[in-house]
Parts: C-alpha cells; structure tokens; sequence
C-alpha cells in the first residue's frame, strides 16, 4: 500500500527532490550542447544540496547542513564555473554533439534505475530512514553517470558524467547513512575538488596535443599498435 | 434522477465544447494583439456547416459517410463516463480508463479509414501520420494512467479521483511526471501546436486536417465538433485526475453546481495555458514527433518508477 | 605512536619542498635524502610495532599492525632505492630536454605526494580515509604519467585517470554500504568506519549488506589492482610516464590496493561466514593471470611487457589470497614481497635499456649484453626471478601457492601451472633477442647505477633461499591476523 501519505511534509520533499534529481540524471543524457550540459549538472547539484538540507532538518543531523554547504559551493558553484570557463576558453560553447542512438540510450538509462533499484532492495528493507526509498536513485544517478561517459565523445562531457557519479555518492551517503563521517566528507570533497583542478589542467594537454577535445581521437594506445 | 444525470453530462460535452474552442481562440488573438472573433463564432461555423449539403466522391465507399457519425458517438460515449462536475456519476462504474482509451481508439481508426478511402494523396498522408503519432502517443497515455492507477489501486477513473480528493495535499514525484507525460500526449492527440497546427492551410504540413480534407456539410460539422469535444475531454481528464479539488463529491444540486463552476474554471485556466503555449511554441518537424513522444512516454515511465521506487514501502 | 607521524610528516614536509625547489640541480639528492628519512622512520615504527605488537592511536585514526608494517617498511624501501635511480635518470631527461623545469618540480613534489598517499593507505583505522588517500595516490601520479606530453602519454594518463576515477568510485558506494551496515547493528559502539571496530563485531554486520558492499569494493579497488577485465588503464599508464614512475606504480600502488581488498575480505568473512568474498577474489584472479599470461604473447613494447607481468602476478596473489587459509596467505604475503622487488628492479634496468637503445620497442632492443653488459645481466637475472626460476623468492611463493591449490582445489592446479608457463614462455620470447642477439647501430652504453637493482635482486635471492627470521615472524603474524592460523 502506499505509505506516502502517512510521512511529514519534509519527508515527502525529500522524496519529491530526488525524483527530480533522477530526471535531471535523464536530462543530461538527451543534452546536445555541452552549456546546457553544465547547466542541468548545476542543477542537480542545487537540488541535492536541497535535498541534504532537508534531511538535516529530519534527522536532526546537524553536521549534514554542513555537508550540504559544501555540495552547494563545490558541485552547485565552483566546478560548473570552472567547466563553463573553460568551456569558453576552448571555444567550444557553439559544439553540438550528434546523441547516437538516443532511444536506446533511454531505454539502457531506464533498465538502470530499474537495475539499480533491484540492487539495493535489500538495503533499503533494512534501513528505518526516512530517505532510504532514495538509495535507488542515488545508485541510478552513479550508473547514468557511467551511461553519460559511456555515449560521449568530447572530453567534458566526461567529466561532467565523473561529477554527476560523486553526486550519486554523495547522495548515496546522505540517504543510506545520514551522511559519512566529517573527515570522510572533508577528505572526499578535497579530492573532488583536486580531480576536478587536474582536470582542467588536462583539458589543455589534450587540446593542444590532438586540436581538439574529441576523445575518439585519442586512440593511438591499443594492442594492435605495431 | 440517474438518467437525468447520465444524459446532462454528455450534452454538458456537447454544448460546452465549442465555447472552450472559442475561448482558445479568442486569448491566442488578444495575445497577438489582434482582435478576436466572438466567442461564439465557433457555434455559428457549426450551425453553417449543418445547413449546408454534403458532397461525397462517387467512389466513396460506407465507411466515408459513416465515419463521421462513429466518430461522434465514440466521442459521446468517451465523455459519458468522464466524471466532469461529480465524481459518482450514473455511468462511473464503467469509467475505466482503458474503456476511455478503447473509445478514442475506435474514433480514430475509423478517422485514418476515412482518410484513405477516397484514395486522395493527402488523405492518405495524414492517415499515415496519424496512424505513427497515435501509435507512439498511446503507450504514453497508458503508462502516466497506469502510474496514477498504481497508486489508486483501480483504473477506474471515479475510484481515483476519490482516492486523491481523499489523500490530501501529498507531493507526489509519480504524479508531477505523470502529468507531465499527459499534456505532452494530450497535445498530440488533441492536434495542437507543437506537433500539428490546426489553423494551417499548407496541406503537406497538416496532419488531421489532411485526413478530413475532403469532408464538407454536417459530415465536417461532426467532425470538426467531435475534434472540440475531445480537447475538452482532454483539459477534464487532467483537470480532474490531477487538481480534483472542487469537483462534486455528492449528488446534491449544490454541490453539482459548485462542480460546475469548478470544472468551467479549471478549462479556462487550462484553455489560457494552451493558448500561450501555442503562441510561444513553434510547430515541430515531423520527424521530431518521435522524439518528442519519447520523451513524453520517458516522463511517465519515469512516474512510474518514482512510484515503484519512492513511493512504496 | 611518534614514529607514525614522523612518517607521515616527512613526506608531506617533503612535497612542499619540492614544490619550490623541484627544478634545482639538487632536487634529485633531496628526493633520495627525503626517502631515507622515510626509511628509517619506517623502520624505527617497524621495531616499535614488532616489540609491543599491534598498535592503534589515540581516538583510534591510525592503526598499525603485523600486515601493514611490513608494508609500509617495503613501501619506504623501494620509495628510497627507485629515488636513487630516479636522481640521475631525470638528471639525464632533462638534460636532453624531455623534461622542462616547471615539470621537474611538479614530479618531485609528487614523488613525495604519492609516497604520503602510500602511507597513510596502508597506516589508516579509517575505511573512509583509506579510500580518500588512495584516490589522492591517483590524483598523485596521473599528471605524472602524461609527464612527457606527448599523444600517447596524454592517452595514457587520461584513460589512467577516467578508469580509476570511476573504478574508485565503485569502491566509495562499497564504504558507504559498509558504514550503513555499521549502523544497522543496533549497537551504537559499531556505527563507525574503523576497521579495528568493524573486524571485532563483524558477526553482528549483516551479511547480505556485507556482501553486496564487498562487490562494489573488489570491483572498485580492484580496477587499481588491475584486475582483469578492469585492467586497461595499467600497460598504458605504466609505460607511458617516466621509468621511475613505472616502477614505484608496480611495486607499490598495486600492492596497497590488493591490501585494502584484503582488509575488507576480512571484513565480510567475519560477517557472512560463507566463502564468497574468497571465490570472488580466486575468480578474477585467475582470470587475470589467465588473461595476463595470454597477453604477454602480443606485447611490441618493452614496458608494456612488463605491465601485462604485473596484472599476472597481481592475479597469482589476489588469487591467493581469495584461497584463505594460512598457506595460501602466507605465499601471498610473501608474493607481494618479492614482485614489489623484482618489479621495481626490472624497471630500473628497463628504464636504462630504453636509454641505451632510443627506443622502447622490442624488436629495436638488442644485444644488451654485449653493449652494456649490467644492464643485460640485469634484465636477464630479473626476468628470470619474474618468471618464476628457482632459488628467487618468486619460485617459493609460487610453489607454496601450488601447494596450496592442491590442497584445497586440485583441479585448478594445471590452470595455475599451465598460467605460469605461458607467462615464462611469452617473456623470454621477447627477452632473449633483447639480451642477446646482434647489437644494431647507434647503441651506446649510458651511466647507470644498477646498484639498486643489484640490492633487490639479492634480497630476492635471499628470501628464495632462507626466509630471514624477521620477515617471516612478521609474515606469520600478519598470516595469523588474516587467515586466523599459523602456516605451519
């Protein structure tokens, strides 16, 4: 039967928040323009701090207002700003990628969620937090992260598929455990932080070694080389 | 009493729709800063129509002159088991939601029949076109249905519009999707902006004016008015299922008007929205209707399984 | 607890040094004058642990035990010797200007950077710590491998970075489950990351928990192992960057990624009881091994080569491991010993051979012997301790892992043996017309100091043929701690 009705307001909008975070993870996947693409991923990102909030509120934890600050500065702010400067700076904000086969793209994102949900059933019977339906789409948004990587060619995209799997992490962390402990969160965000530094750095490499960012075009490294 | 009931709610239909059509048109002029026909004009086209004579290609088979009058008793029996002003209607019984379906259905098959009978080039392309947008519309229509139906637990319309008048104010992801996934199809099925435009006279653009084309008199006159009674059936069906405050829990006279007037705001409201919609959208390729369907069937699927997934357990 | 911090503070005191003076003629010697210290604060902690036994600090952050210890000794040692070859070999680079100054510094300072990294995965309590250090030994060295900018090494260090990345993440879901399965045991003392806490209640952890996190985390630390089929980032990553890199990845990285596995297979053994985790680790290290051993057939590129030997013998000892029991540990501890050594060494030697033939592919490498003839003995030696020729310790171990499957699972034995042949056979195809063969133009001998290589090799030989008492009381008890029994 459904038990939605008997939870509190707050609880339901966590609920709500993540089914939009789910769509976002969806929307990202049909995004043509890599603008865009950043865009929707600053918006999943604003909606997870969102999200986090909320949970502090329920579970009195106060510790993961804290956790939501910094998802909202480093996923929400800091890393779209660096992606669109750079973005800009590469001159590749008129670039539209032609999606491959995006029916079938949804449909694998579909079988996913459903995968995913499957996965963590057990988990989720076990858990007594209010946000543990939300384990499944925390572990749906990490694998369209990967399905994001997977059917991209340029270079940011991936990264943006890399980030939105620590946001399927991080909410991961906040729905099955009410988040990790402080110097985990700190020691996570840190290296999120760096990977996302080197990879601006590495943006550069890679332009100015192959003239572009197409990732189908670094392919010299195969067994086949003679 | 019940009879009474049972024949009101289908003339409600019948006579309400054509001033929904006028009021459509009558914003989407102001909004262009034209002056808009009366909001009326709509009744009298009709009343025209009738008088005048039908003429039929020699070659017509049964199916061209019957079409019309199937499809407008389909249509009848479509709004006959909507709940529009009151929920326990004579007819909710039988208000189920894949007998909805199975109505409109048969209109429309018999509508891409009629399209192709004559054997006109244009007939038969937007038979064609209609027959891929109603093939890609309807699973869509049936999944964001059957997410509302999940958590009902029936697809009987009247059950379900009881159980969420009963739930209260629940913010439920399964519902926001599922009524995202329902105007995306309902502006297929309906014909609007952005994936048919129903005032063009460019032939190769058109998708159900094509199929009619060659209709005239009180054949027209059915269609045309079958066409303004399934938009409203339409703006109902999302207005009840998904916003039911304000509709008739009893059977009491005050109660049925106050469901009235409900229902007759709530098509306004919707009939606005539409029309700015349409102003603001421009019309689709036709080979992006298939995206567009997709994605409208991606939103109800995704209701469902924020419903699996969220909302259960 | 002191010599702990002095470790940990050394390197990191090290990498801001070498962040400004990185470029200098003697940045080199402060690497060496760095890892020495290291060194011997490491073995300052070593006799500390072994005299007063397993040791955690205060709050419990840090813990160091029999498993560890000789680890982080092995660690600090191969750090010191790889920096002593990597002095004049960069010296070398750039002074024929493969490398820039900026880049010098910037691999200085992360020379140091990923040995703190090392360190502090190997010393943590913490499993949600060891996972933030070991993805910052990731972030480490990935810039270091694309050090030369060219295409292929640019590939290299951007398919290193995206398939760990993502790898590792696997493993970040696998911690969050092992923190929720904390929590569920209604005991409030267990809601913690601390191994030390989750191993002394790990029968309260819920199996089910247990064992899906233990997926997520053999998949995500296993891609740093180089598990087949997760491997593909590690020939390019090892040979693309610069030799010294090469060979502080194959001795070290891997080996802190198979001990993170071996701590959380301790974990879910004590909760589900079952011998899943076990049949998990013996499947993809066979598979690895398997593969490994195929693929060293097809190598044209000498470091390359080399790789696909290290996924083969991470696969012999994850395979080991996964076997349990006191035997099949005590092989694999020792294992992880020698290849580290052995590895390390050959890549030293393979670093100065690419210098004396300007080329790193095979079939344009030959003679050595005859053209610098330490370097061909070297490469000849080393290779044969890889492959597994008695007395180096590579033998023992491989014998005792035999021993082992025999014992346990008789029908994977001719797998095992049949592995280790088409490993053999696959390198010294390759290696043979390497060492001997005639010497083409344009091979000139170059300054090595091999005396590196010579020490590892040697400590090989000597852990093949008597076992020193010291390490094998460590290894005992690090088998005690893992597998619950003596060996013997």
């Amino acid at each position: 039967m459904n038990d939605l009705i008997h939870h509190p307001l707050e609880e339901q909008a966590i609920l709500f928040i993540a089914a939009l975070v789910i769509f976002s993870s969806f929307l990202m996947l049909a995004q043509k323009r890599l603008a865009s693409l950043v865009n929707v991923f600053a918006w999943q990102g604003l909606l997870l701090a969102l999200a986090t909030a909320l949970s502090a509120h329920t579970q009195q934890s106060p510790h993961l207002y804290f956790s939501a600050g910094l998802n909202l500065t480093l996923k929400a702010m800091l890393i779209p700003w660096m992606l669109s400067r750079l973005i800009v700076k590469l001159d590749m904000h008129r670039e539209i990628e032609i999606l491959l086969y995006p029916s079938i793209t949804l449909t694998a994102a579909a079988s996913l969620v459903l995968f995913s949900y499957y996965v963590v059933l057990p988990i989720e019977h076990l858990s007594t937090l209010a946000t543990r339906n939300a384990i499944a789409v925390s572990l749906g948004v990490i694998l369209l992260g990967m399905l994001l990587m997977v059917t991209r060619r340029q270079a940011i995209a991936h990264v943006v598929g890399f980030m939105a799997i620590e946001n399927g992490l991080f909410f991961a962390a906040v729905s099955a455990t009410s988040g990790m402990p402080m110097v985990v969160e700190m020691g996570i965000a840190f290296d999120v932080l760096v990977a996302a530094i080197i990879f601006g750095v590495f943006f550069f490499h890679i332009s100015s070694s192959i003239d572009s960012l197409d990732v189908d075009r670094l392919n010299r490294l195969s067994e086949n080389e003679s | 009493m019940n009879g009474l009931l049972a024949t009101l709610e289908p003339l409600l239909f019948i006579f309400i729709s054509p001033l929904l059509a006028g009021w459509i048109k009558w914003i989407k002029c102001r909004l262009q800063n034209r002056r808009p026909p009366s909001l009326l004009q709509p009744y009298r086209d009709l009343a025209k129509l009738f008088r005048k004579t039908p003429v039929v290609a020699s070659h017509a088979s049964w199916i061209f002159e019957a079409t019309p009058y199937i499809l407008f008793a389909s249509m009848l029996l479509a709004v006959a088991i909507i709940p529009s002003i009151a929920v326990h209607l004579p007819t909710a019984s039988i208000a189920d939601v894949i007998a909805l379906v199975g109505f409109l259905a048969l209109g429309r098959f018999f509508l891409i029949l009629a399209g192709l009978d004559i054997g006109t080039a244009f007939g038969g392309m937007g038979s064609s076109r209609e027959a891929t947008i109603a093939t890609l519309a309807e699973p869509a229509m049936l999944m964001g249905v059957f997410t509302l139906a999940m958590s009902a637990n029936t697809t009987n319309l009247a059950i379900a519009i009881d159980y969420v008048l009963d739930s209260g104010l629940v913010l439920r992801p399964s519902f926001v999707f599922a009524l995202a996934g329902m105007v995306m199809v309902a502006i297929a099925e309906t014909g609007r902006v952005p994936i048919d435009n129903p005032a063009t006279h460019l032939e190769l653009t058109m998708i159900h004016e094509a199929m009619i084309l060659e209709y005239s008199g009180r054949h027209l006159a059915l269609i045309e008015w079958a066409g303004q009674i399934r938009l409203m059936l339409f703006g109902v069906l999302i207005a009840n299922l998904f916003f039911p405050w304000g509709i008739a829990e009893t059977l009491t006279p005050d109660a049925l008007t106050k469901g009235l007037a409900a229902m007759l705001a709530k098509l306004m409201e919707l009939g606005m929205l539409l029309a700015t919609a349409e102003m603001m959208l421009a019309k689709m390729r036709i080979f992006r209707v298939q995206d567009y369907l997709g994605f409208a069937y991606l939103l109800s699927l995704l209701g469902m399984l924020s419903h699996v997934i969220l909302e259960v357990g | 607890m002191i010599a702990l911090y002095v470790l940990i503070c050394i390197p990191l005191a090290g990498m801001v040094l070498q962040a400004r003076l990185g470029d200098s003629r003697a940045a080199g010697s402060w690497n060496v004058r760095i890892n020495a210290l290291s060194f011997v604060a490491a073995l300052w902690l070593a006799i500390e642990i072994s005299n007063q036994g397993p040791t955690s600090t205060h709050g419990g952050e840090f813990r160091v035990d029999a498993f560890n210890v000789y680890l982080v000794l092995l660690t600090a040692f191969i750090g010191l010797t790889t920096s002593i070859f990597s002095a004049p070999y960069m010296e070398n680079e750039r002074v024929h200007g493969r490398v820039t100054a900026k880049r010098l510094r910037l691999y200085h300072s992360m020379y140091q950077g990923f040995m703190l990294a090392m360190y502090l995965v190997l010393t943590t309590n913490n499993m949600g710590f060891l996972w933030v250090a070991m993805e910052g030994a990731t972030l480490a060295t990935v810039l270091l491998v694309s050090l030369y900018r060219t295409p292929e090494s640019i590939e290299a260090a951007w398919k290193y970075f995206i398939l760990c990345g993502v790898g590792i993440a696997q493993a970040l879901f696998g911690t969050v489950l092992l923190y929720f399965a904390a929590g569920q045991t209604g005991d409030p003392a267990t809601a913690s990351l601390q191994w030390s806490v989750l191993f002394a209640h790990a029968h309260a952890l819920n199996p089910q928990v247990m064992s899906l996190a233990f997926v997520f985390l053999l998949v995500g630390y296993g891609t740093k192992i180089g598990l087949v089929p997760l491997h593909n980032w590690l020939p390019d990553a090892h040979s693309e960057g610069p030799t010294p890199m090469s060979a502080i990845l194959s001795g070290l990285l891997l080996n802190d990624a198979l001990y993170a596995v071996v701590r959380c297979k301790m974990l879910v053994d004590g909760s589900t009881g079952t011998q899943m985790a076990g049949y998990l680790m013996m499947g993809f290290g066979l598979l690895s091994f398997l593969v490994a051993a195929l693929f060293l057939h097809r190598q044209k590129d000498i470091k390359r080569l080399y790789s696909y030997s290290s996924i083969e013998h991470m696969g012999i000892m994850t395979f080991a491991f996964g076997l349990g029991g006191p035997l099949a540990t005590f092989a694999a501890l020792m294992h992880m010993t020698v290849h580290s050594l052995t590895k390390s060494a050959i890549f030293v030697t393979v670093g100065h051979a690419a210098q004396v033939a300007k080329t790193q592919q095979l079939e344009h490498i030959r003679g050595l012997i005859k053209t610098q003839p330490a370097i061909g003995w070297g490469l000849l030696i080393g290779t044969m301790a890889i492959a597994g020729f008695p007395p180096f310790g590579v033998f023992t171990s491989e014998f005792l892992v035999l021993t082992a499957t025999m014992q346990q699972y008789p029908w994977l034995t001719p797998l095992l043996l049949l592995g280790i042949v088409i490993a053999f056979s696959g390198l010294f195809h390759h290696i043979q017309p390497v060492v001997y063969g005639a010497v083409p133009d344009g091979q000139m001998p170059v300054e090595a100091n091999l005396w590196p290589v010579a020490a590892h090799l040697l400590l090989v030989l000597w852990m093949g043929l008597a076992i020193p008492g010291v390490l094998s009381h460590w290894f005992e008890q690090a088998t005690q701690t893992i597998a619950g029994s003596l060996p013997l």
